[in-house]
């Protein structure tokens, strides 16, 4: 068995693989001492190798971890474990939006990542939804029920915040904020896949994945086909297994 | 040099009588030298010649500064720079120094932004926040700085500047035809004027031809170095060729190329041995883009920190100060400054369009250096190189080369994402 330990700012996966199968995964936030939780995370695991990714990898390495990638690699790896053609893999986690091309054999062609800002990540996301009041599943179930004629025009994150403040207090329904913010994530995400480029078929990866209106944005505004990964937030814990094996 | 007590050398009597905040220079100079410590001497199976190098650094603010005070003494003109096209042949004729003003971190950037716009490159913040704060002993030893056109926010910049130090601007060039050659010619003529107003000395052939060999002996001499860092496994790290690159622009230029030399002699001895200091297998890494002023080793430091090796540094830090050499064989003043002229028109920094020869430089460079990806590193507001950038990926990718562009600054705010960025380049670059 090798298992991937996937670090991120928010959450902490796990996967275990043996013979190149998903065997078991595992979820759980960081919490303030990450490398305390990723031990209690793979507690009862006996593996040949533990390899990191993610934030924290150095951290794991330093303590647990045999080897370590970045999530770039992992997420390749990972996601074509899923869908084995695939050559355009968006991944959008906790701090990060990554959006990566691969090429016929898997190989990292290009990638770009969001520089020093929120914008456009799951902790955007998050912030929104906690000062319209959601908790995160029902801030995009609600989002599918906005009309889509409001828009938030401020890319820094607080700023954005505060466009939500005062158009709560203009009377703009919720649900109509809710979808604003999720278009607003959308729209740099379909910036940066055009940067890279992107073939009919794109893998969507992260905790973001598990937010329908998210993926539904996103396969409106390119009109092409979305696949997901079950569950979308381990790819990069999996791809990490792989890479040990 | 024992390895575990390196310091910048203290002067604090000097600085006071250069007008400098002492008791806040002091605490940059124990920083640097902590930062110098950890990112330099810590490299393993280091050349041993590096110890002139680490030696300049412990004399950076002191020893240096007192060579430049007495040479002021004798009437010799000392010109601060920030740009590679300074026709620094014309200073050192008049028996001067041209020395690179201090622009490459952090530390002053608040000082400036009481004054200047944040939005705006972090060099041009932090070379006038040096000035404004009285943080950098170079600034304060100057006769004058030589300003330059190259972009909008230094231009606007020399005027300020100004006010705290006489600021000599020479308009550069942005085409290079030959309406733009006769521009630059008039302006190394009034150059020349310049320094010798500022001396009350006539500058002589004779004078310039022995400063034409000065320079070309130094160029020489990096341009040796820079081949032998080409040799794969490499002899000695990117990081510390940046480090004698960076002294280039404060070092004395006689004593520097022979010390070059005395290394380069060093690194053929370890190509011979197959002495080096990364395996042969370590991703070989072209840095393209923006110069690095003194102390910004970040990007050279993640990539070799990361396992890879930078192999060639095409900035005007790098090949961009050293690729061209002048003519020798010139007798009178006037064919010598329009030789002068020639070189310098060569130098192809991105203020110019069109630029292509700097595209079909870049990648001569890679194929040379036997790099296996380039690294375009470019400073925010940093406009012409970052959209420069887009045709050097343009040509990459015809050319199958990887290429991955940052946009940075001094802050260390970033320096996770650039990590994960290089690190996954390099994988990429693995395969």
């Amino acid at each position: 068995m090798v298992v991937g330990v996937d670090l991120g700012s928010r959450t902490i996966k796990v996967a275990a693989v043996e013979d190149s199968r998903l065997v078991d995964f595992r979820i759980a936030e960081s919490g303030y001492d990450p490398h305390r939780q990723s031990l209690e995370m793979i507690k009862g695991y006996h593996p040949a190798r533990i390899i990191a990714t993610g934030y924290g990898r150095h951290l794991a390495k330093r303590h647990f971890a045999d080897d370590v990638i970045t999530e770039i690699k992992a997420h390749a790896l990972g996601a074509r474990h899923f869908f084995p053609e695939c050559r355009t893999i968006v991944d959008v986690g906790g701090q990060d939006t990554k959006v990566i091309a691969l090429d016929e054999s898997g190989k990292v062609l290009n990638f770009q990542m969001n520089d020093k800002c929120a914008a456009g990540t799951g902790r955007f996301l998050e912030i929104m939804a906690s000062s319209l009041g959601y908790g995160l599943s029902e801030f995009g179930a609600e989002a599918l029920k906005g009309k889509g004629d409001v828009r938030i025009s401020n890319m820094c994150t607080v700023f954005a915040e505060s466009e939500v403040i005062s158009l709560k207090n203009h009377g703009t329904l919720p649900a109509d904020i809710a979808k604003a913010v999720h278009i607003s994530v959308i729209e740099r995400l379909v910036a940066m896949l055009a940067r890279v480029g992107y073939e009919d078929t794109v893998v969507f990866t992260g905790g973001v994945a598990k937010n329908p209106a998210a993926v539904n944005l996103l396969k409106e505004r390119l009109d092409i086909r979305i696949l997901l990964p079950e569950p979308p937030d381990i790819v990069g814990a999996l791809g990490a297994a792989l890479y040990g094996t | 040099m024992s390895s575990t007590q390196f310091e910048i050398k203290s002067y604090p009597d000097m600085w006071e009588s250069l007008g400098m905040d002492v008791a806040r220079f002091e605490k940059m100079r124990c920083v640097l030298g902590d930062v110098f410590q950890t990112t330099f001497l810590s490299q393993e199976n280091r050349p041993q010649r590096m110890d002139y190098f680490n030696w300049i650094v412990s004399e950076i603010h002191g020893g240096r500064i007192r060579e430049i005070l007495d040479a002021k003494k004798e009437g010799r003109p000392v010109v601060g720079t920030f740009c590679v096209y300074v026709p620094e042949e014309l200073v050192i004729a008049a028996g001067g120094i041209c020395i690179g003003l201090c622009g490459g971190s952090q530390g002053p950037i608040p000082d400036a932004e009481k004054t200047l716009p944040r939005n705006i490159c972090p060099m041009v913040k932090s070379a006038y926040g040096f000035k404004v704060a009285k943080v950098c002993p170079y600034f304060q030893s100057v006769d004058f700085v030589y300003g330059e056109t190259t972009c909008d926010a230094k231009k606007k910049t020399w005027e300020l500047l100004n006010r705290e130090v006489p600021t000599y601007v020479m308009e550069i060039p942005q085409m290079k035809r030959e309406r733009d050659r006769t521009l630059w010619f008039e302006e190394v003529k009034d150059f020349k004027a310049q320094i010798e107003k500022v001396t009350g000395k006539t500058i002589t052939a004779e004078a310039v031809t022995e400063a034409v060999k000065i320079m070309n002996n130094k160029r020489k001499a990096l341009q040796r170095l820079n081949r032998l860092q080409h040799h794969n496994p490499s002899p000695i790290s990117g990081k510390d060729v940046l480090l004698i690159e960076q002294i280039a622009f404060y070092d004395d230029p006689v004593r520097f190329a022979e010390k070059v030399n005395l290394l380069c002699d060093e690194l053929d001895e370890r190509v011979k041995k197959g002495i080096a200091v990364a395996p042969a297998s370590a991703p070989r890494v072209l840095v393209s883009g923006t110069p690095m002023a003194m102390p910004n080793w970040k990007a050279h430091n993640l990539v070799e920190k990361a396992g890879g090796i930078v192999v060639n540094d095409e900035s005007c830090i790098g090949t961009r100060y050293f690729k061209d050499l002048m003519d020798e064989n010139m007798t009178d003043l006037d064919s010598q400054l329009k030789a002068l002229t020639d070189r310098y028109m060569k130098i192809d920094c991105s203020c110019f369009t069109p630029n292509d020869d700097r595209v079909d430089q870049v990648l001569k460079e890679y194929r040379d250096s036997g790099a296996q990806g380039i690294l375009h590193y470019c400073l925010q507001f940093c406009h012409t190189y970052n959209i420069e950038a887009i045709k050097i990926k343009e040509a990459c990718e015809k050319a199958g080369i990887p290429f991955l562009a940052i946009e940075s600054d001094y802050s260390p705010e970033d320096i996770g994402q650039m990590q994960t960025r290089i690190e996954a380049f390099l994988e990429q670059i693995k395969g």
